[in-house]
């Protein structure tokens, strides 16, 4: 199921430094065609449909049509991802029409607060076995040992 | 040929790799990291936010032990994953993760990573281990927090890390790495006092079951190509059970997960004609006792029932989901009902969209029509049901004496640490105990910079070797690209995509793939072996139009040093412990007498040449 960029939607994202489905591909994919200023995937047949790009591109310009070898044609899936949850709509090849709604994250992006509960590191505790925090976080008493 | 510039990066610890072991390592080794005011690294082929092999999402988190309920103790983990390989597994690896794990995922539901829960508050179990979760931003979440804990200052995207280099003056002595940036002119040149390799295991190295379009829709995720254990290999560290393999049962095609209907919705496996292969033929399994009778059955056990029937013409197999999910709405109301098509539907939107937009396309309603379950080609990895890996040390405090030499997580190279898919015997550890063995690493790796405070010192000769062969395959291309008309089809070179066809050609047939029925002989193995060995030769002549043909040059080296160390250990172990994972048929047979011990093998630059040992097992619980 390869991505594909529709034409009518794409603006190559002008105002980024790269287009943002260019930053986030993990498998390096997605590509600004420097001529016409719009992306497209280099690669289709390395794609892993994790859908990355769809769910950031600012124009919803990225779709996925079926790995040719693999899926009949006409269902697609399209995911609209807000900041504390996503909407999936599922469209089968028979017309069937599927909407769901998930939590993605329940605390404002940006909110996390690296190592709040854990004492000022020092030698002493360098050497022991614990991780930063793990006696606000284990919840036991005690690193198990053993036994 | 692009002017190239070179960009030297000094660190105290260097984290390969931004997966959920690396992410974990990042975090834990940012805070220890104050005691001496070191410096943390973290280099990623891609972005962290959406890399490795959680880039997609999960719907849940498969290691958990709920210590603070007192659902289970590590103990009970040990057992657990001891039986499931088949009595192999580095037990005081695995009991340090189990023991640490819950505080790692306790820390995830506090940054906003949504959990299911029990009226009382509990995370809602799939199975003993397994917790269901509101996945899709799994990875973002996580990423924040490494990001946030070693500042953006300290992270290198877009770079892949081809080499790790050792000391000018002691070869057994880490000393830092080199890689690439893929989309500018720039080689980068990491000089570290300890490096944490965490980079992903091995996919794509057999053939697929698709070759066209479909050739990216592996199980386990296709930009993880075996640099955790490259990078190792070449470093030489020595590694261990890398005759070890994955392979799993899923839903065809898709590739999606079956846990959720084997666990949740109680749905059965059957043959074409209805018969329950794991009953019909229990009776099998005799010869791999007494791992078969200990619930549940390992999973290579599972996949050596599956494909008898296969073989005796009874496929195809099928997940029974209609059945299953019949009686589950069974007097449920309306509200319950949606519930649960909705969780069915959340599974594979979380992880693997592929398989939603599958049934979709074969308008496939689960509660109506069954669906195929396939074998998966093979995958070489540390942190699901796989145990290759780095032999690493283990924790002072659970470690018999043959398992430690100094700190956790350390390899055999003074410095160099392993994490996730990178530790060998220390399987089932999933997302959260990769994340959770990032942070031992970490730990370890901060500790042996405090005791080791010296400056990195790498071979500077070896620096510059590196940097020629880097960029040679765009040259190479550049010299020769006037000898056709067309660039797919020149006399000089192979364009990467098409070597990695021949790999996977090469693995399928003599490497025990799926083709083969995942069996192997000394001499399929020895075939192979020789092919692999002209396939390496034809590297050399390897031509890449761009940095995005470099990348994909370079991850195919990594795949097939894979490939021939997984060859080398497959012909030294003389039996068939992990029957449905592969078989040699030439020793058939489980050989508990002879060989449960680990295969350790360490390749010498100097002579190009593999040593193997054997390591002792030695039960902790």
């Amino acid at each position: 199921m390869p991505t594909f960029v529709n034409p009518q939607k794409c603006d190559g994202c002008k105002a980024l430094e790269v287009p943002a489905c260019m930053y986030i591909c993990p498998n390096n994919l997605m590509k600004l065609d420097t001529d016409i200023g719009q992306a497209f995937n280099q690669e289709p047949d390395a794609c892993w449909e994790c859908f990355a790009c769809v769910k950031m591109c600012p124009q919803s310009a990225i779709d996925l049509r079926g790995y040719a070898d693999v899926m009949p044609m006409g269902a697609t899936a399209t995911p609209l991802r807000g900041t504390d949850s996503i909407i999936w709509g599922l469209k089968f090849r028979d017309g069937t029409l599927k909407r769901f709604r998930f939590p993605i994250r329940s605390t404002p992006w940006g909110s996390i607060q690296p190592h709040q509960h854990a004492p000022e590191p020092d030698t002493e505790t360098l050497k022991n076995h614990g991780m930063a925090a793990e006696e606000h976080y284990l919840g036991v008493d005690a690193l198990p040992t053993p036994t | 040929m692009p002017e190239l510039r070179t960009e030297v990066v000094e660190c105290d610890v260097l984290i390969i790799g931004g997966g959920m072991a690396g992410c974990g390592a990042a975090y834990e080794a940012a805070h220890w990291a104050k005691v001496k005011g070191m410096r943390v690294v973290l280099v990623e082929k891609a972005a962290i936010e959406r890399s490795g092999a959680v880039a997609m999402g999960l719907s849940a988190i498969n290691m958990y032990l709920g210590m603070k309920w007192g659902e289970n103790t590590p103990e009970d983990f040990v057992r657990y994953v001891r039986n499931e390989t088949m009595g192999l597994s580095r037990e005081d690896l695995t009991f340090d993760i189990a023991r640490h794990v819950d505080a790692s995922v306790h820390m995830f539901e506090e940054w906003g990573l949504p959990f299911f829960k029990s009226p009382e508050g509990r995370y809602v179990r799939e199975g003993r281990w397994q917790i269901m979760i509101h996945g899709e931003s799994y990875k973002p979440i996580v990423a924040e927090a490494a990001k946030a804990a070693i500042g953006e200052a300290n992270l290198y995207q877009r770079v892949f890390v081809s080499h790790l280099l050792t000391d000018a003056d002691d070869p057994n002595k880490i000393a830092g790495a080199v890689g690439f940036s893929v989309r500018d002119n720039v080689i980068y040149v990491f000089k570290a006092k300890a490096v944490i390799c965490s980079a992903g295991g091995a996919v794509n190295v057999w053939r697929p079951h698709a070759v066209g379009e479909g050739l990216g829709r592996a199980w386990y995720t296709v930009f993880n190509t075996g640099s955790v254990y490259s990078l190792m290999i070449q470093a030489g560290a020595q590694m261990t059970q890398m005759e070890h393999r994955l392979v799993q049962t899923r839903f065809k095609d898709g590739y999606g997960p079956v846990g959720m209907y084997f666990l949740m919705f109680r749905s059965k496996a059957t043959n074409a004609y209805g018969e329950e292969y794991e009953q019909t033929r229990r009776h099998e399994l005799e010869g791999w006792e007494p791992y078969a009778g200990s619930a549940p059955m390992p999973t290579p056990l599972r996949n050596h029932l599956m494909l008898r029937d296969i073989q005796e013409g009874k496929g195809p197999i099928y997940m029974r989901t209609a059945e299953a999910l019949q009686k589950m709405m069974e007097g449920a109301d309306a509200t319950r009902q949606r519930e649960v098509e909705s969780d069915a539907w959340e599974d594979f939107l979380d992880m693997t969209i592929s398989q939603a937009l599958l049934w979709a396309s074969n308008n496939i309603d689960p509660a109506k029509t069954d669906s195929e379950l396939v074998l998966t080609e093979p995958y070489l990895m540390g942190s699901h049901a796989g145990t290759s890996g780095a032999w690493v040390s283990g924790p002072e405090d659970v470690s018999p004496s043959d398992y430690f030499w100094g700190y956790n997580r350390m390899t055999t190279v003074q410095g160099l640490f392993a994490a996730g898919d990178g530790v060998g015997c220390a399987a089932h550890k999933f997302s959260s105990g990769s994340y959770t063995e990032g942070r031992l690493a970490a730990k370890g790796a901060v500790n042996y910079v405090y005791d080791n405070p010296g400056p990195a010192n790498p071979d500077g000769g070896r620096v510059e070797e590196i940097k020629t062969a880097l960029y040679a395959p765009l040259g190479h291309y550049d010299q020769h690209k006037g000898a056709t008309t067309r660039s797919e089809i020149n006399p000089n070179y192979l364009l990467p995509k098409q070597a990695l066809l021949r790999l996977q050609k090469i693995m399928d047939e003599y490497g025990g793939g799926w083709g083969s029925a995942y069996m192997v002989n000394r001499p399929t193995l020895e075939r192979g072996l020789e092919q692999l060995t002209m396939l390496r030769e034809d590297l050399a002549m390897l031509g890449a139009r761009d940095l995005h043909d470099l990348l994909r040059c370079w991850e195919l080296a990594d795949r097939v040093w894979c490939a021939e160390t997984h060859l080398h250990h497959l012909l030294f172990r003389q039996e068939t412990r992990w029957p449905g994972y592969y078989y040699r048929g030439d020793f058939p047979n489980l050989d508990d007498e002879n060989w449960k011990v680990f295969v350790n093998s360490r390749y010498d630059r100097e002579t190009g040449t593999w040593d193997f040992t054997k390591a002792p097992y030695i039960p902790v619980i």
